[in-house]
């Protein structure tokens, strides 16, 4: 079955169509990589994947599951998970605070009002787990006020990775990493187990491309060329893109 | 331990302290003045669940605050028991507040401002021109204050009493909503409500349920208010009443628990003592606010934590400076 099948999916802006009739079928386990260059709707598939943006046509399938029209939070309760491009985190809270939120937001636990949080163990515990994994854990109780670029960024994986996804979707991981971040991050994505299907957005195609197992190019709004690694480096038309006429 | 033990000891004092308001402010004037600021301090809290921790700035809060205590004192005219008074008042109340919601939250920040603003000033308009159902600008008259347990609240002492009691049940509420799960998703979707969603959150059914909580402890405000004046008029559901409220919780420092009652204490000791001394009043009251902001933006209570800490820590750095100083030769 099909982790992830999108078909015909439009989304217009106005009189600007950012999403011209995408099909995407994803397999179980895959790494796909998404690439294109700026404005070419990668973040806006994205968007419509996880439903904070809804299809004006289209459908999309979560393992044989349509999710058309279910709501952005029901989609995370089925297995979906994403980073975002812009660091999107809790600033007031401490880096543990942050991906315990991730926890509790696919626990019943969430709507009690009368525990105290900070005695929810075993929350704590799994979120120090997920931050373990991304290399985090030694600065779980820092506030995030107080953390760098490429902390942040690694927070941002681990509460996806909290989530405990069947599709992880990673939108552009490695934006504004240094060079010895962008290798951890490498490293920390590559170690993912392979029951997770993975999405992931890349900007610059370097930076990602032994990651993928295939790769789809987008480019205003459309897919342009769908392939394998080889496929798609070698097709004219991914140069035509990325170098112009 | 000492860090522990100092909040504690801290908080046992003030309980004592409370607790015997009325042997030390000899003047039942003043205990009832006590009496008021607890009120408020509870409607305080209730308004900074949304302010605060939901970062849903209201201003139609005096609204439904009046909706309880008309409710019950209309009902009380009409012939019911105090009990199903207060009953019915906390249920036209939450129905109100679910009414607000409802309406209000589909929009946030100056949106859900506006429109709470505008249902405001309707349940003004019904209180203030309605005259057939609410005796219009003359308000309504309660004869006699319950007496639970026998008890009788009619004297200052025992009805502030009966208002610590349940001042203290509203704090012990806010202190577990605060810390518990549910509190830290309505911070969440103050923060980040798009990652909320995103996390599996239902932002809106979050901020809705936030909003009954605080409707509920309005309401509650709102009887107090009513045993404590026996007598309800449309001024306490106009505009400036929730500006008032509005202005207790931000001076005190909004997302806490202390400042909202701090807030409180301040307003309502210029309103009802300062004011006999001081004809302009208002005036003084606008230049502690001013103050308020200018020295410490984020509230009363925030910010002398922050002061005092800063004080701490300049004090201990000056020490060992000025003890190499004394022994220098002169």
């Amino acid at each position: 079955m099909t982790a992830l099948a999108i078909t015909g999916l439009t989304k217009s802006f106005g009189g600007l169509r950012v999403t011209k009739g995408v099909d995407l079928a994803v397999e179980p386990g895959e790494r796909r990589l998404i690439i294109g260059p700026n404005g070419a709707g990668k973040t806006t598939l994205f968007n419509l994947i996880t439903g904070e943006l809804a299809a004006d046509a289209g459908s999309i399938a979560l393992f044989g599951r349509d999710i058309t029209r279910a709501p952005c939070r029901r989609r995370a309760h089925l297995g979906l998970a994403r980073t975002y491009q812009i660091i999107t985190l809790f600033p007031r809270d401490t880096i543990l605070r942050n991906v315990v939120l991730a926890l509790l937001g696919l626990s019943g636990l969430r709507w009690n009002p009368l525990v105290d949080l900070k005695r929810q163990r075993h929350l704590a515990a799994r979120a120090r787990e997920a931050l373990a994994l991304v290399g985090l854990a030694h600065v779980a109780d820092r506030p995030l006020t107080e953390t760098s670029y490429g902390e942040r960024r690694r927070v941002e994986i681990a509460m996806a990775m909290a989530q405990n996804p069947k599709v992880l979707l990673l939108d552009e991981p490695f934006a504004g990493l240094s060079i010895d971040e962008r290798r951890d991050v490498r490293q920390l994505l590559a170690a993912i187990p392979d029951d997770v299907t993975i999405v992931m957005i890349e900007h610059n195609m370097d930076v990602a491309l032994d990651f993928a197992d295939r790769i789809t190019l987008l480019h205003f709004g459309e897919v342009i060329v769908e392939g394998t690694r080889a496929e798609v480096v070698a097709d004219p038309r991914t140069r035509e893109v990325y170098l112009g006429e | 331990m000492t860090r522990v033990t100092a909040p504690n000891a801290a908080f046992a004092l003030a309980l004592l302290g409370l607790s015997t308001v009325p042997l030390w402010v000899g003047n039942s004037y003043y205990v009832d003045v006590a009496s008021q600021i607890l009120l408020f301090a509870v409607f305080a809290l209730a308004l900074n669940v949304l302010v605060g921790y939901g970062g849903l700035v209201s201003l139609g809060h005096a609204g439904l605050f009046a909706v309880s205590g008309y409710t019950a004192g209309l009902m009380l005219q009409a012939g019911f028991g105090h009990a199903a008074a207060i009953a019915g008042a906390v249920l036209v109340t939450l129905l109100a507040s679910a009414v607000f919601a409802v309406l209000a939250l589909r929009s946030t920040g100056i949106g859900f401002l506006m429109i709470t603003l505008a249902l405001g000033q309707i349940l003004w308009g019904i209180a203030y021109r309605w005259a057939d159902l609410t005796n219009g600008d003359n308000g309504v008259s309660i004869s006699a204050r319950p007496a639970p347990f026998g008890i009788s609240l009619s004297g200052a002492p025992s009805f502030y009493y009966a208002t610590l009691v349940v001042f203290l049940f509203a704090l012990a509420a806010m202190a577990a909503f605060e810390r518990s799960p549910f509190g830290a998703s309505l911070r969440g979707t103050r923060d980040q409500a798009r990652r909320m969603t995103a996390l599996g959150y239902n932002v809106w059914l979050i901020r809705f349920l936030a909003f009954l909580f605080s409707g509920f402890w309005c309401s509650v405000a709102g009887l107090l208010y009513l045993y404590n004046k026996q007598f309800i008029s449309p001024q306490v559901s106009a505009l400036q009443a929730s500006a008032e409220v509005l202005l207790m919780v931000i001076s005190g420092g909004a997302a806490t628990l202390l400042g909202p009652i701090a807030g409180a204490a301040v307003v309502v000791i210029m309103k009802y003592v300062v004011s006999a001394y001081v004809v302009r009043w208002n005036l003084v009251l606008g230049v502690i606010f001013v103050a308020i902001i200018s020295f410490m933006p984020e509230g009363l209570v925030p910010g002398s934590v922050r002061i005092w800490g800063f004080a701490r820590r300049r004090w201990r750095a000056l020490r060992p400076a000025r003890k190499s100083a004394s022994g220098a030769p002169p």
